[in-house]
């Protein structure tokens, strides 16, 4: 038989769910995790966004240079990005409760996802105005832009391909932080992987719940790739 | 016009200080073209960025049709910035916009009317005979045409003063040659005062009216163009002709270093020193060309016989100046290298020497 290698290693068992139960199980989980990583993502671009741009032209040679005020901006992005989500998770429940009024189910998870995913999210954007050519931040200002403009047009215009990238491997991450919100009762894929697959040894919904997380994943790889294609002159039009 | 009035710029405070630029003083007319030489880290880019105004000078002005702009409040600065058009090396266009969309910036900028805009890059692009390639990326355009939409974005807002950068810097001889030319098109047609920084002497001699070497931050001799390659004692005059390697001369025969020191040296000068000393002068190398209409010239001439004052007389008759020569070889770029590269090679190094 030429299955798959998951098959070899989990093997469906009498008392697993059965293949007509699946759909009623995994759809709507699979909405609430879509929910999840679709607020977050917004929160994350939203907030992620200005914060990169902040952490640019603080740096030094950046439009408004402030040495003290970056190593702050900074520290503090590197205390977001250094805990494992697990931790960070546990470790904020006070903080979360006081935002949502509770600490359980998808706004339970929204908080820590975005507080892990806004530093990321920054740090990535940060990377890819760095690698905007000065010349052109240059010839920007040389035209009488303002610093708004040059920042619109100059940093974050020319690095649109960079920063979708970026947000490609951000909602990649969320996606499987979403899965470890699971485990708080935030609902979603993970949850039910956790559940059914992993505590009660369920091994259809376990194998079920992988191959749609893969396929998530790939499709949202194939998306981000296809938008950073078409945002690239030299890649769109290139045959 | 522009002026520089001691122009100052430090980096770095107290016992750190470097001082990158020292009191520079020149001042480049409307319709002329003022280029600036010099080895890297001469300070030729603070320069530059002195000049658009995109650094503060520690001290001195920067002085535009007699306005002083470089101690204008910030936010006056930016408006001063758009009087100074500047033509960086090529990396300096937006890649995700078209050629049009590139000069369309300044005005964007400025929140000119869209229709103006249109309009006016329209005329631009016309300007630098691009029309036909409006609607292509950066990446689809050659190095030449690159500088061309640089060079027509830096004219957007009709500025008074042109500030080039390198503007040449990496792009092949030919491509150099039709960029320089379009230069000194506009500078004719639209009275600019152009400013030109580079590290190439080749481009000087084809680009511009004065020239100024820049070495650790001061200017250390200036003038204009013909002058310089008319003056014996001129280092950077000498700097500017390319190096020649004369040929050997028959036995016996004495080398003369000949150069025109005049602005009207007779065409068949060597007939004639042939003939006044009656004897057949052998040309061993020479460099003659026209610089801004006016013939100039350095040659390596192997002579017979007559005494050295009689040789110098001769030629001194004749507009000339002859010194005896040795077979080292005549003028060249002794201390700034003269290097072009191709499109698609780096941009040539600097050399301090």
């Amino acid at each position: 038989m030429n299955l798959p290698l998951a098959t070899a290693v989990i093997v469906p068992r009498a008392g697993d769910t059965a293949l007509a139960d699946l759909p009623g199980l995994l759809v709507p989980a699979y909405g609430e995790t879509l929910t999840m990583v679709g607020i977050v993502m917004a929160i994350v671009v939203l907030a992620g966004t200005p914060l990169g741009v902040a952490l640019h032209n603080m740096a030094p040679g950046g439009l408004f240079e402030n040495r003290a005020v970056y190593a702050v901006l900074s520290w503090v992005v590197n205390i977001g990005r250094s805990l494992p989500f697990l931790i960070l998770m546990a470790a904020i429940v006070p903080f979360t409760r006081f935002v949502t009024g509770t600490n359980i189910g998808i706004p339970a998870a929204v908080v820590p996802m975005s507080l892990a995913g806004i530093p990321f999210f920054a740090r990535l954007v940060e990377n890819c105005l760095r690698d905007v050519p000065r010349t052109v931040t240059q010839a920007a200002r040389a035209s009488g832009a303002s610093p708004l403009q040059i920042i619109r047009t100059a940093q974050l215009g020319e690095a649109v391909p960079a920063i979708i990238g970026g947000l490609t491997i951000n909602t990649i991450a969320m996606i499987e932080y979403s899965a470890i919100a699971g485990t708080i009762g935030a609902g979603g894929i993970g949850y039910v992987a956790v559940t059914y697959g992993y505590q009660r040894f369920d091994q259809t919904v376990m194998l079920a719940t992988i191959v749609i997380l893969i396929l998530t994943v790939a499709l949202v790889q194939l998306l981000g790739d296809r938008l950073v294609r078409f945002t690239t002159p030299a890649l769109r039009l290139h045959r | 016009m522009i002026r520089l009035d001691q122009l100052t710029k430090v980096y770095g405070h107290g016992a750190n200080a470097v001082t990158v630029l020292d009191k520079l003083d020149f001042a480049v007319d409307s319709g002329e073209i003022f280029a600036v030489v010099g080895p890297s880290g001469a300070g030729k880019s603070t320069l530059a960025q002195c000049i658009n105004l995109l650094e503060r000078p520690t001290s001195g002005s920067v002085v535009v049709n007699g306005e002083d702009l470089s101690s204008l409040p910030e936010k006056r600065l930016r408006e001063a910035r758009r009087r100074i058009g500047t033509v960086f090396q090529s990396a300096s266009l937006f890649s995700r916009r078209t050629a049009a969309g590139n000069i369309a910036m300044p005005l964007e900028y400025l929140g000119v009317e869209p229709r103006e805009i249109k309009a006016r890059v329209g005329e631009l692009l016309e300007r630098v005979g691009l029309a036909h390639r409006a609607n292509h990326y950066p990446f689809q355009l050659s190095g030449g045409q690159r500088q061309r939409v640089g060079i027509a974005r830096a004219l957007a807002l009709r500025p008074s003063v042109l500030l080039s950068d390198e503007a040449t810097s990496g792009l092949d001889p030919d491509t150099t040659r039709s960029v320089v030319s379009l230069l000194r098109e506009l500078r004719d047609d639209l009275d600019l005062a152009v400013v030109f920084i580079t590290h190439e002497m080749d481009t000087v001699l084809q680009v511009a009216d004065s020239v100024a070497r820049l070495e650790h931050g001061r200017i250390i001799e200036s003038g204009r163009v013909v002058d310089l390659l008319t003056d014996h004692d001129s280092a950077l005059g000498r700097a500017l002709q390319p190096h020649l390697t004369p040929a050997v001369p028959e036995e016996g025969a004495r080398l003369w270093e000949v150069t025109y020191d005049s602005h009207d040296v007779p065409h068949d000068w060597l007939q004639r020193i042939s003939q006044e000393l009656g004897e057949p002068a052998s040309l061993l190398a020479a460099t003659i060309q026209t610089i801004n209409g006016v013939g100039t010239g350095r040659a390596t001439v192997g002579l017979r016989s007559g005494s050295p004052a009689l040789v110098q007389d001769a030629f001194a008759r004749l507009g000339l100046r002859a010194e005896p020569g040795t077979l080292a070889g005549t003028g060249g770029h002794d201390t700034v290298r003269n290097d072009t590269a191709r499109e698609d090679a780096p941009a040539p190094l600097e050399h301090a020497q």
